[in-house]
């Protein structure tokens, strides 16, 4: 069946969904969805076609929303997205993220849940919370949050987690337990020798085609891991700034992958010399090129936060970037041209580009 | 027979506009005795709802006000037959 490409944005102030022309040069807008509330993630149930976002309104709580007609209409629920009377108030959702048949989310503060029956209700993934570490877990300037639910494409024993600021988390039997996969992860903000868990990882990726491979976008560095992450590398040579959120894998090749360095934790959070680039390295990071034609060359104090990059499965596949500015700019051609896509957005929280049934 | 003294509810806007069918005013005829127990016959008819209002505990959310008949009130507060009871956000967001 012919398919279409939707890109699903985001942003402090409601869900959009973007439809680009076929040459992904121009795109129809609507929105916003959800009611206006902060939306931190948005993306695509496989099972059903429906649309998801998860977010948390600062009065009405943590929710996950769902649309079975691509975006006219929404429904919204938390049954089951709780810690309970013993364990603390819930605030937000941060991710959801559709694996072996069912759907987990990512929330603040930080637990997994999970749901089989398309995100009506919930169940706590308590093998996580019982970490013996639980009780160490602080909270990035962002929040105690689970922001990254990676599956393994195979094992569906196997899944992958990351929590700021507390680390990479792996599970080998479905969730029961989980391990601390931080070796060699650099904590700049704490004294004395790095510990098992306190790391602020931005954001982590599968390299494509290698689930034992895993790519790091951290508070202190770029980091591949070749064994499942259980030792990372830093990789931060020949990139401008140890700082940055996101991290986007090429959907065709292992050894690619594209981050966006911002300036420095401490000197603002914008584009090195106000200049906007996306970095690509295609050898898994010994090398890094910048990425400039067709973004702001000046003036560019912009941010990009960690689930605003994504990128399309077309041939040659599609980048898109969003800023908290409110600003998304697009490249058809794997990144190595941009163009502004859309203006005015709301700041953006995340971007995600699927394939729909046409 | 003596009236069942019925208990008006006042919801926000931004409440109702996330349950189709829900107004924004509206009466509960058999008296409910105390807020939570509002905010559970609130829940019967629109699933839901409760979340929406309430953290686990129960008690209500941070920035979700009630006042019974004017004055603040708690998820336990006493809601005496005939009152007002309203539901409002607090100022936050940005």
């Amino acid at each position: 069946m012919a398919q279409r490409l939707l890109v699903l944005v985001g942003t402090r102030k409601g869900a959009f969904v973007l439809e680009p022309s076929a040459d992904r040069a121009t795109f129809t807008t609507r929105g916003p969805f959800c009611n206006g509330w902060p939306i931190q993630h948005m993306t695509l149930d496989p099972k059903d076609g429906a649309l998801l976002a998860a977010g948390g309104s600062p009065w009405y709580g943590q929710a996950v929303w769902r649309s079975e007609d691509l975006g006219a209409t929404w429904t919204h629920s938390s049954e089951g997205l709780t810690y309970g009377e013993e364990g603390p108030a819930m605030r937000a959702v941060w991710h959801v993220t559709p694996a072996n048949g069912a759907l987990y989310a990512g929330v603040e503060p930080a637990g997994l849940f999970r749901s089989d029956d398309g995100g009506q209700t919930w169940q706590h993934v308590k093998g996580l919370t019982d970490h013996p570490s639980r009780s160490t877990w602080a909270p990035g300037n962002g929040g105690l949050i689970l922001h990254t639910i990676l599956p393994h494409p195979d094992d569906p024993q196997r899944m992958w987690v990351a929590i700021s600021a507390v680390g990479c988390f792996a599970t080998e039997d479905g969730g029961a337990t989980w391990e601390a996969r931080n070796h060699g992860v650099r904590t700049d903000f704490l004294p004395g020798p790095t510990p098992e868990t306190g790391q602020c990882v931005h954001k982590m990726a599968l390299a494509t085609g290698d689930p034992e491979r895993l790519y790091q976008q951290n508070h202190c560095g770029t980091y591949r891991s070749d064994d499942a992450g259980r030792t990372w590398t830093c990789l931060d040579e020949g990139l401008p700034s140890t700082f940055g959120f996101p991290l986007v894998t090429s959907p065709v090749d292992g050894d690619t992958f594209f981050t966006v360095p911002l300036n420095g934790d401490d000197r603002g959070r914008f584009m090195p010399d106000a200049r906007m680039a996306v970095w690509r390295t295609t050898d898994r990071g010994a090398t890094w090129h910048d990425l400039r034609n067709g973004l702001p060359q000046q003036g560019a104090y912009l941010g990009v936060l960690r689930d605003a990059m994504a990128r399309d499965t077309l041939d040659p596949f599609g980048l898109y970037v969003g800023t908290s500015a409110g600003q998304l700019f697009a490249s058809a051609d794997e990144g190595e041209s941009w163009r502004l896509a859309l203006d005015f957005l709301p700041p953006i929280s995340s971007v995600e580009a699927v394939l729909v049934d046409a | 027979m003596a009236a069942v003294a019925m208990t008006v509810v006042v919801l926000p806007r931004s409440l109702a506009a996330l349950f189709p069918g829900m107004p924004h005013r509206l009466t509960l005829e058999r008296g409910p005795e105390t807020v939570g127990e509002v905010i559970a016959a609130l829940d019967a008819r629109w699933p839901g709802v409760r979340d929406r209002l309430c953290e686990a505990g129960p008690a209500l959310r941070p920035f979700i006000n009630v006042y019974v008949d004017g004055e603040p009130g708690t998820f336990a507060t006493p809601v005496p037959g005939g009152s007002t009871v309203h539901v409002l956000p607090a100022v936050a967001g940005g």
